[in-house]
Parts: structure tokens; sequence; C-alpha cells
């Protein structure tokens, strides 16, 4: 059949999958919520502070809720054997690995998009950044499930791979975090932010064209 | 039934190495349609591992496969060929049906729809039934049914008969020696005893 019936075939699958295991879903965005929530109390009633951090704290529980998520990428296909099956198919195995990360991000990534925007009135960020919020939140996550994809695909074999994964992900995250968070910080400031958003767009771009082909190759290297 | 153009498959000087052991070396075997390929040897021998290398999973050490003549991977071998290995490729979550449609989607519709591939292996009725509420045999059964439903000329089988009973086993010599008829071949390895008197059944024994 074709390539595109196999990778909207894909997408489905994972997200009737996730439907029906449902943690998927709830773990990282209730992990997103409560580290936000802990600032606060961690802080105290320091308003202003709040308001000064508040975009880097929102993306840092991002970067974590997103890392914490990533194991489940892979994890269930490698362990019951669907993985072999997916790598067998006479379809490129990098598309059908894309199609597991959008699904994927469509799981974890646009939940923590829906409640953001709530979390950010909490932490007393201005009305006008949030719509910049959003964006770099849209434009960044993708970008988190994409790179995340290549360190689980070389960790999945592993049986204890969760501490390698965050060493090998996490500095990979910096330059999203970067961007994102000073776009939402010069917003908050009533500053142009054009020049963030556009490389944002970029890294995602990059991402999307860059990151499925080692992933299919690494999740190879991974089944042996 | 469908075109018998003559498929072949060939081992030559097959090697592999694993943590310094030498499971096999200068491994050679020739395949065409219609015949079975049974790999004995006793556990550890390298049979899963053969089969591992057979759907590139692993590279072999030295030598090469070759399908129709030319190198696996020039070949439109990952087309023709179907997988079922220890791990049955089963998502527990998902029912019966929803399993064999993914298999279909990944590859090309075969020989027979799903409904009549589960009623060959007495699994019709089974359709609506989330796998996990499957026993080992009929999990075992499902994934044999993936072979049926997708178009393939290769079978590679790695212990087929585990977990099923007496009936299961019958059922999967008729399936094998129907596929076989119909110029299709098979790679497997058993622990039973395989009955298959109208089929050409080749052995090697790795250990």
């Amino acid at each position: 059949m074709s390539l595109s019936h196999a990778f909207f075939a894909v997408i489905r699958r994972d997200l009737v999958l996730a439907l029906r295991r449902r943690s998927e879903i709830a773990n990282p965005l209730l992990f997103f919520i409560l580290v936000i929530t802990l600032f606060p109390l961690g802080i105290g009633a320091q308003p202003h502070l709040l308001q000064a951090i508040a975009p880097g704290i929102i993306w840092v529980s991002a970067l974590l809720a997103a890392m914490l998520s990533l194991d489940s990428l892979f994890r269930s296909d490698f362990d019951d054997g669907s993985l072999e099956q997916i790598l067998l198919s006479p379809h490129p195995t990098s598309v059908l690995v894309l199609a597991k990360i959008i699904a994927h991000w469509l799981v974890t990534g646009l939940p923590l998009l829906i409640v953001a925007p709530l979390l950010a009135v909490f932490l007393g960020m201005p009305n006008h950044s949030l719509g910049i919020l959003l964006l770099t939140l849209l434009l960044g996550t993708p970008v988190l499930s994409l790179i995340g994809a290549i360190g689980v695909a070389l960790t999945v074999g592993l049986r204890r791979g969760g501490m390698i994964l965050s060493l090998l992900v996490l500095p990979l995250y910096v330059p999203v975090l970067i961007f994102a968070g000073n776009a939402v910080q010069m917003a908050g400031s009533g500053l142009p932010v054009d020049a963030q958003i556009n490389i944002l767009i970029a890294i995602l771009l990059m991402a999307l064209v860059l990151a499925p082909m080692p992933t299919a190759a690494a999740l190879k290297m991974s089944i042996n | 039934m469908q075109t018998q153009s003559i498929h072949s498959l060939e081992g030559s000087g097959l090697s592999c190495i694993r943590d310094d052991r030498v499971l096999f070396e200068e491994l050679a075997f020739e395949l065409v349609s219609g015949q079975v390929l049974l790999l004995e040897g006793k556990n550890g021998s390298g049979k899963t591992s053969l089969l591992r290398i057979l759907c590139g999973f692993r590279e072999p050490d030295a030598g090469e496969i070759n399908w129709c003549g030319d190198a696996v991977n020039d070949s439109p071998f990952y087309a023709q060929m179907a997988y079922v290995g220890h791990l049955d490729g089963i998502k527990k979550e998902l029912t019966v049906r929803e399993n064999l449609k993914m298999s279909l989607a990944l590859s090309s519709p075969g020989q027979y729809p799903i409904h009549e591939a589960l009623a060959k292996v007495h699994m019709a009725g089974y359709d609506d039934v989330l796998a996990q509420a499957l026993s080992a045999g009929q999990k075992r059964r499902l994934s044999l049914a993936r072979l049926l439903i997708t178009e393939n000329v290769l079978w590679i089988l790695d212990e087929p008969f585990t977990s099923l009973d007496k009936q299961g086993i019958a059922l999967i010599e008729t399936l094998m020696t129907e596929h076989c008829a119909s110029g299709g071949m098979i790679v497997l390895t058993s622990h039973h005893d395989i009955d298959l008197p109208d089929v050409d059944v080749q052995r090697i024994n790795l250990s």
C-alpha cells in the first residue's frame, strides 16, 4: 500500500494506543503543572520575582516534561516486537519514524500548549506576552520530540537508559530554551521578537528534515 | 492462483561471531520457490542469529545474501518477505482486527482478506477482541495470520510452533504446505519435528 497510507496508519495507531493507555497523556501534563506550581510555593509571595522568571519556569518545565515522556516513544514497540515489523516494512523507516514522532507530539506536546496560558496567568505573566509564549511552545515542543527521538532510539535497547538519555538529550535542548525563553521575556517588555521566532522556525524545519534519518539508523542499531 | 515466478534466496560464506565466539562459519545455502529450509541445532548454536541476519537486523560478519541474484538491499526483498519472531509484534491494547490492519498498512495486501485469514487460523469471530484477552497460542495464531494477509514470498519463522496445541501445529503445517505449493518459500527454526510430506525440506544443522 502507499506510503501516505502507512504514514497515517502509524499516527492513527499511536493515537488510539495513547487514548487506551491514558497515563501516557496524563503523566507529562500533570508533571508540567506540578513543577510549575512548586515554584511559587518555594519562592514565596514575591509576585515581581515570579513574573520575571515565569518564561524560564514554564520553558524549563516543558523541557523536563518532554524528556520524561520520551521513553514511551519506542519502548512498548521495542518490547513487543512491533518495532521489528516497522523496520521490516518496505516503506522508508525514516518516514514511519516521523509519523511516530508526530503522534508522540500530539499526545505529549500539544496538551502542554493548552494548559500553558492558565499557568502563565497563575505566575502573573503580562497578558500581551501570552500569545508569544504559545507561539514559542508551538514551534519549540515539536523540536523537543524530534531531537529526543534520536536519543531514545539510541538508548531503547539499554535496560536502564533513562539517565543516559537525559545526559544525551538535555544539552541539545539548550538552543530552543535560549531562543524561546528570550522571546517570551522580550515580548513581556514590549520589544519585537521576530528574530527569535524566525530562528525557532529555522530550528524546527531543520529538526523535521534532519532528525528522522538518524533516528531510523539508531533504531536499526538498537534492535540488533 | 498466483503467478508462479521463481524466486531464490542464496547465502554464501556466511559467518556470525558473537562475543568472540564463532557461531557458524562459511555457511552456504540456496533456496528456491517451493522449498523449506529448516535450521536445526542446539540452543545457542546461532539459529536465531542466522534468521536475524536474513531479516537485516544484524550484519553477517562475513559473506553475503542474495535475493533472486541481487544483493538483498538492492532488490525488492523486504517487500516480499515476512517475519514472525520470538516477539509476536502484537499490541495488546488493540483489537485483533486493528492489529492486522496495521500490518497490512505497513506492507501490501496479499492472498487473503483479514476475515478469511482469521478463519484460516481458526480465529473467526475474534475480530473485535482486544489482543490482551487472547491466550498465548491465540496470539501466536494471530501473528501467523499476518503472513496470510500480506503479500510475501519468503516466510522467516522463528520457532513458529511455540505455545501452539496439536491442532495448531497441524494447521500451521497445512498453511506452510499451501504456501510452498503456490510458489512460496520458508526458512524456519523449530524444536518440534515438522511433518511436511509434500514439500522439499532442506536441513542445516548448525551445531
